[in-house]
């Protein structure tokens, strides 16, 4: 491939096991914010997600936070969902990211607005994450928006979406990521990874249609030394999988947070085995000093260093 | 049907003008009737009640209560025209529909809503029912093994089921069944799934409100002057 639209395209398809990060954006407008979580990251991982209004609180908007992110050095993914934009402000933020210099997208459906602190307010879901998918390849690929118009100067992305492995019924969450695959998602990241006899059932299928070689498959990892996070998790967030095993290491552990690095360190090994997981998304919600501990003990330390011409 | 729930009485009671000498609760005889909170038991139900809280206050106020078929359709209103124009104020029992049909044939008149629409939807049980149409304009069953995405998903998602479906229920709430797996167990039984693998571009919501109010005309009535 001759050209490479962003850093982490590169890494990934020259066959490097990446690692990417993510970060949650203030709930307030202080850029210093963001610079004092990037000091953290700098060095240690490839691309950093910047979530959309994550369970539809107010937060600052993921492109915005990403670009302060991206000044102080740091390769980023924006978050775009549909549920607070129709196509005119999804497309129009595309663009604008694009000409700010951001170049990976993570397309999402977005959480529902009752998850929040404004249960009251409209939401749009004017587009899901599969029509965002398409919408961006058009843009991208075609230099067309859904309405059928040409751009003059197309926007340089590179497109990611999201997998929940453990969703049940199996079948029917696949056939919509076949359909995210078949309008152009050129990487994946997964729900977080605790149940891995499961997640291996999910590769084995990816695999068995070939489908991990027309996405990158990216393993999502949640790192925690919280029995309570696991319980919340488990009981409470919607799809997730979470086995009683894993929750009573951390419960019975004394030095919970090395248990915690221990078990992201065997999961992140587990994966790594698996022929198409390409990398790791880790997230470290409320625990994002723990990143480069994990990076170093799950020796993917140091990064590699790649450049593309950001044009 | 258009279902409706009736509002609570101390938000009509607030509703209603301090000053007014009479007062008449229309029910409407046909949606909300099924839907057992507007209909003509529930309009003298109102009215025994209201009457005993005015009474009980020491104020006078004449409350009578009536029923109609439908109350947007002016052939039936005909019907109580003038016990419309002898009170003070109407409250209606009918859809948001009805109301505002009693307000353009009354235009003199207060006419308050008793009742808040809920939405379109059959009846699922006894005493109880379910959305089942948001009245899109361009019908999708067709394509969806006969269960509406837009109507039955809590994000009118077209292109399959979110990540938050879980134990065939909605992130929204457990009580609510995640459309995308009825559409799915559905598309199953009727060897439909394959359908359900073709990408659903952006709906066209022009046929919806936000192609503006909408109102349409039958050909038959206007000549060339209909579609």
């Amino acid at each position: 491939m001759a050209e490479y639209i962003s850093k982490l395209h590169k890494l990934l398809e020259e066959d490097h096991f990446v690692v990417c990060s993510e970060m949650g954006p203030p709930i307030g407008a202080d850029p210093e914010f963001i610079r004092d979580k990037c000091e953290d990251l700098k060095g240690y991982v490839d691309a950093v997600n910047v979530t959309d209004n994550q369970t539809a609180i107010v937060r600052m908007s993921s492109i915005s936070a990403s670009k302060i992110a991206m000044e102080e050095g740091l390769e980023m993914i924006i978050q775009a969902t549909g549920r607070d934009r129709n196509r005119i402000g999804i497309q129009s933020d595309l663009l604008g990211a694009s000409a700010l210099g951001l170049r990976n997208v993570l397309c999402l459906t977005g959480d529902h607005q009752s998850f929040g602190k404004d249960e009251g307010s409209k939401n749009v879901f004017d587009m899901d994450s599969v029509s965002i998918i398409s919408a961006a390849h058009d843009m991208v690929h075609e230099g067309e928006l859904v309405s059928g118009d040409e751009l003059r100067t197309p926007p340089k992305l590179y497109l990611g979406g999201a997998h929940n492995p453990f969703a049940e019924p199996f079948e029917m969450h696949m056939l919509k990521l076949r359909k995210k695959i078949k309008s152009g998602m050129q990487f994946i990241q997964t729900q977080a990874i605790y149940n891995l006899e499961k997640f291996d059932m999910w590769m084995e299928e990816m695999r068995s249609q070939g489908l991990h070689e027309e996405t990158h498959i990216i393993a999502g990892i949640l790192p925690t030394k919280s029995e309570f996070a696991l319980k919340y998790m488990k009981n409470d967030v919607p799809g997730m999988d979470v086995p009683d095993e894993l929750i009573d290491r951390v419960a019975n552990a004394d030095d919970k947070e090395q248990e915690g690095v221990d078990i992201t360190v065997e999961i992140i090994e587990h994966v790594k085995q698996h022929e198409g997981v390409k990398g790791i998304h880790l997230m470290p919600v409320g625990w994002e000093e723990i990143t480069p501990v994990v990076v170093e003990e799950a020796d993917l330390y140091p990064r590699p260093e790649v450049e593309v011409d950001n044009e | 049907m258009i279902v409706g729930k009736r509002k609570d009485i101390q938000e009509i009671k607030d509703m209603l003008p301090e000053d007014m000498d009479d007062l008449l609760i229309v029910g409407c005889g046909t949606c909300v009737t099924v839907s057992l909170d507007g209909g003509e038991r529930e309009a003298k139900s109102l009215r025994d009640l209201l009457t005993l809280y005015y009474r009980e206050n020491g104020s006078e106020v004449d409350i009578n209560a009536d029923a109609i078929k439908r109350q947007c359709d002016d052939e039936f209103i005909d019907e109580i025209e003038n016990e419309i124009e002898e009170n003070d104020v109407v409250l209606s029992l009918a859809c948001g529909v009805g109301v505002q049909h009693l307000a353009i044939r009354f235009p003199e008149q207060v006419i308050l809503p008793g009742l808040n629409t809920t939405f379109y939807g059959r009846t699922s049980a006894t005493g109880e029912w379910e959305e089942m149409c948001h009245g899109c304009g361009e019908c999708v069953l067709d394509r969806f093994a006969g269960v509406c995405p837009v109507a039955r998903c809590s994000k009118s998602l077209l292109n399959g089921p979110c990540g938050g479906s879980e134990d065939g229920k909605c992130e929204v709430d457990d009580d609510i069944d995640c459309g995308w797996e009825l559409i799915y167990e559905r598309a199953s039984e009727l060897d439909m799934l394959d359908r359900l693998l073709e990408y659903e571009p952006p709906k066209d919501w022009t046929t919806y409100r936000d192609g503006g109010v909408r109102s349409h005309k039958n050909p038959e009535f206007f000549g060339s002057g209909g579609e």
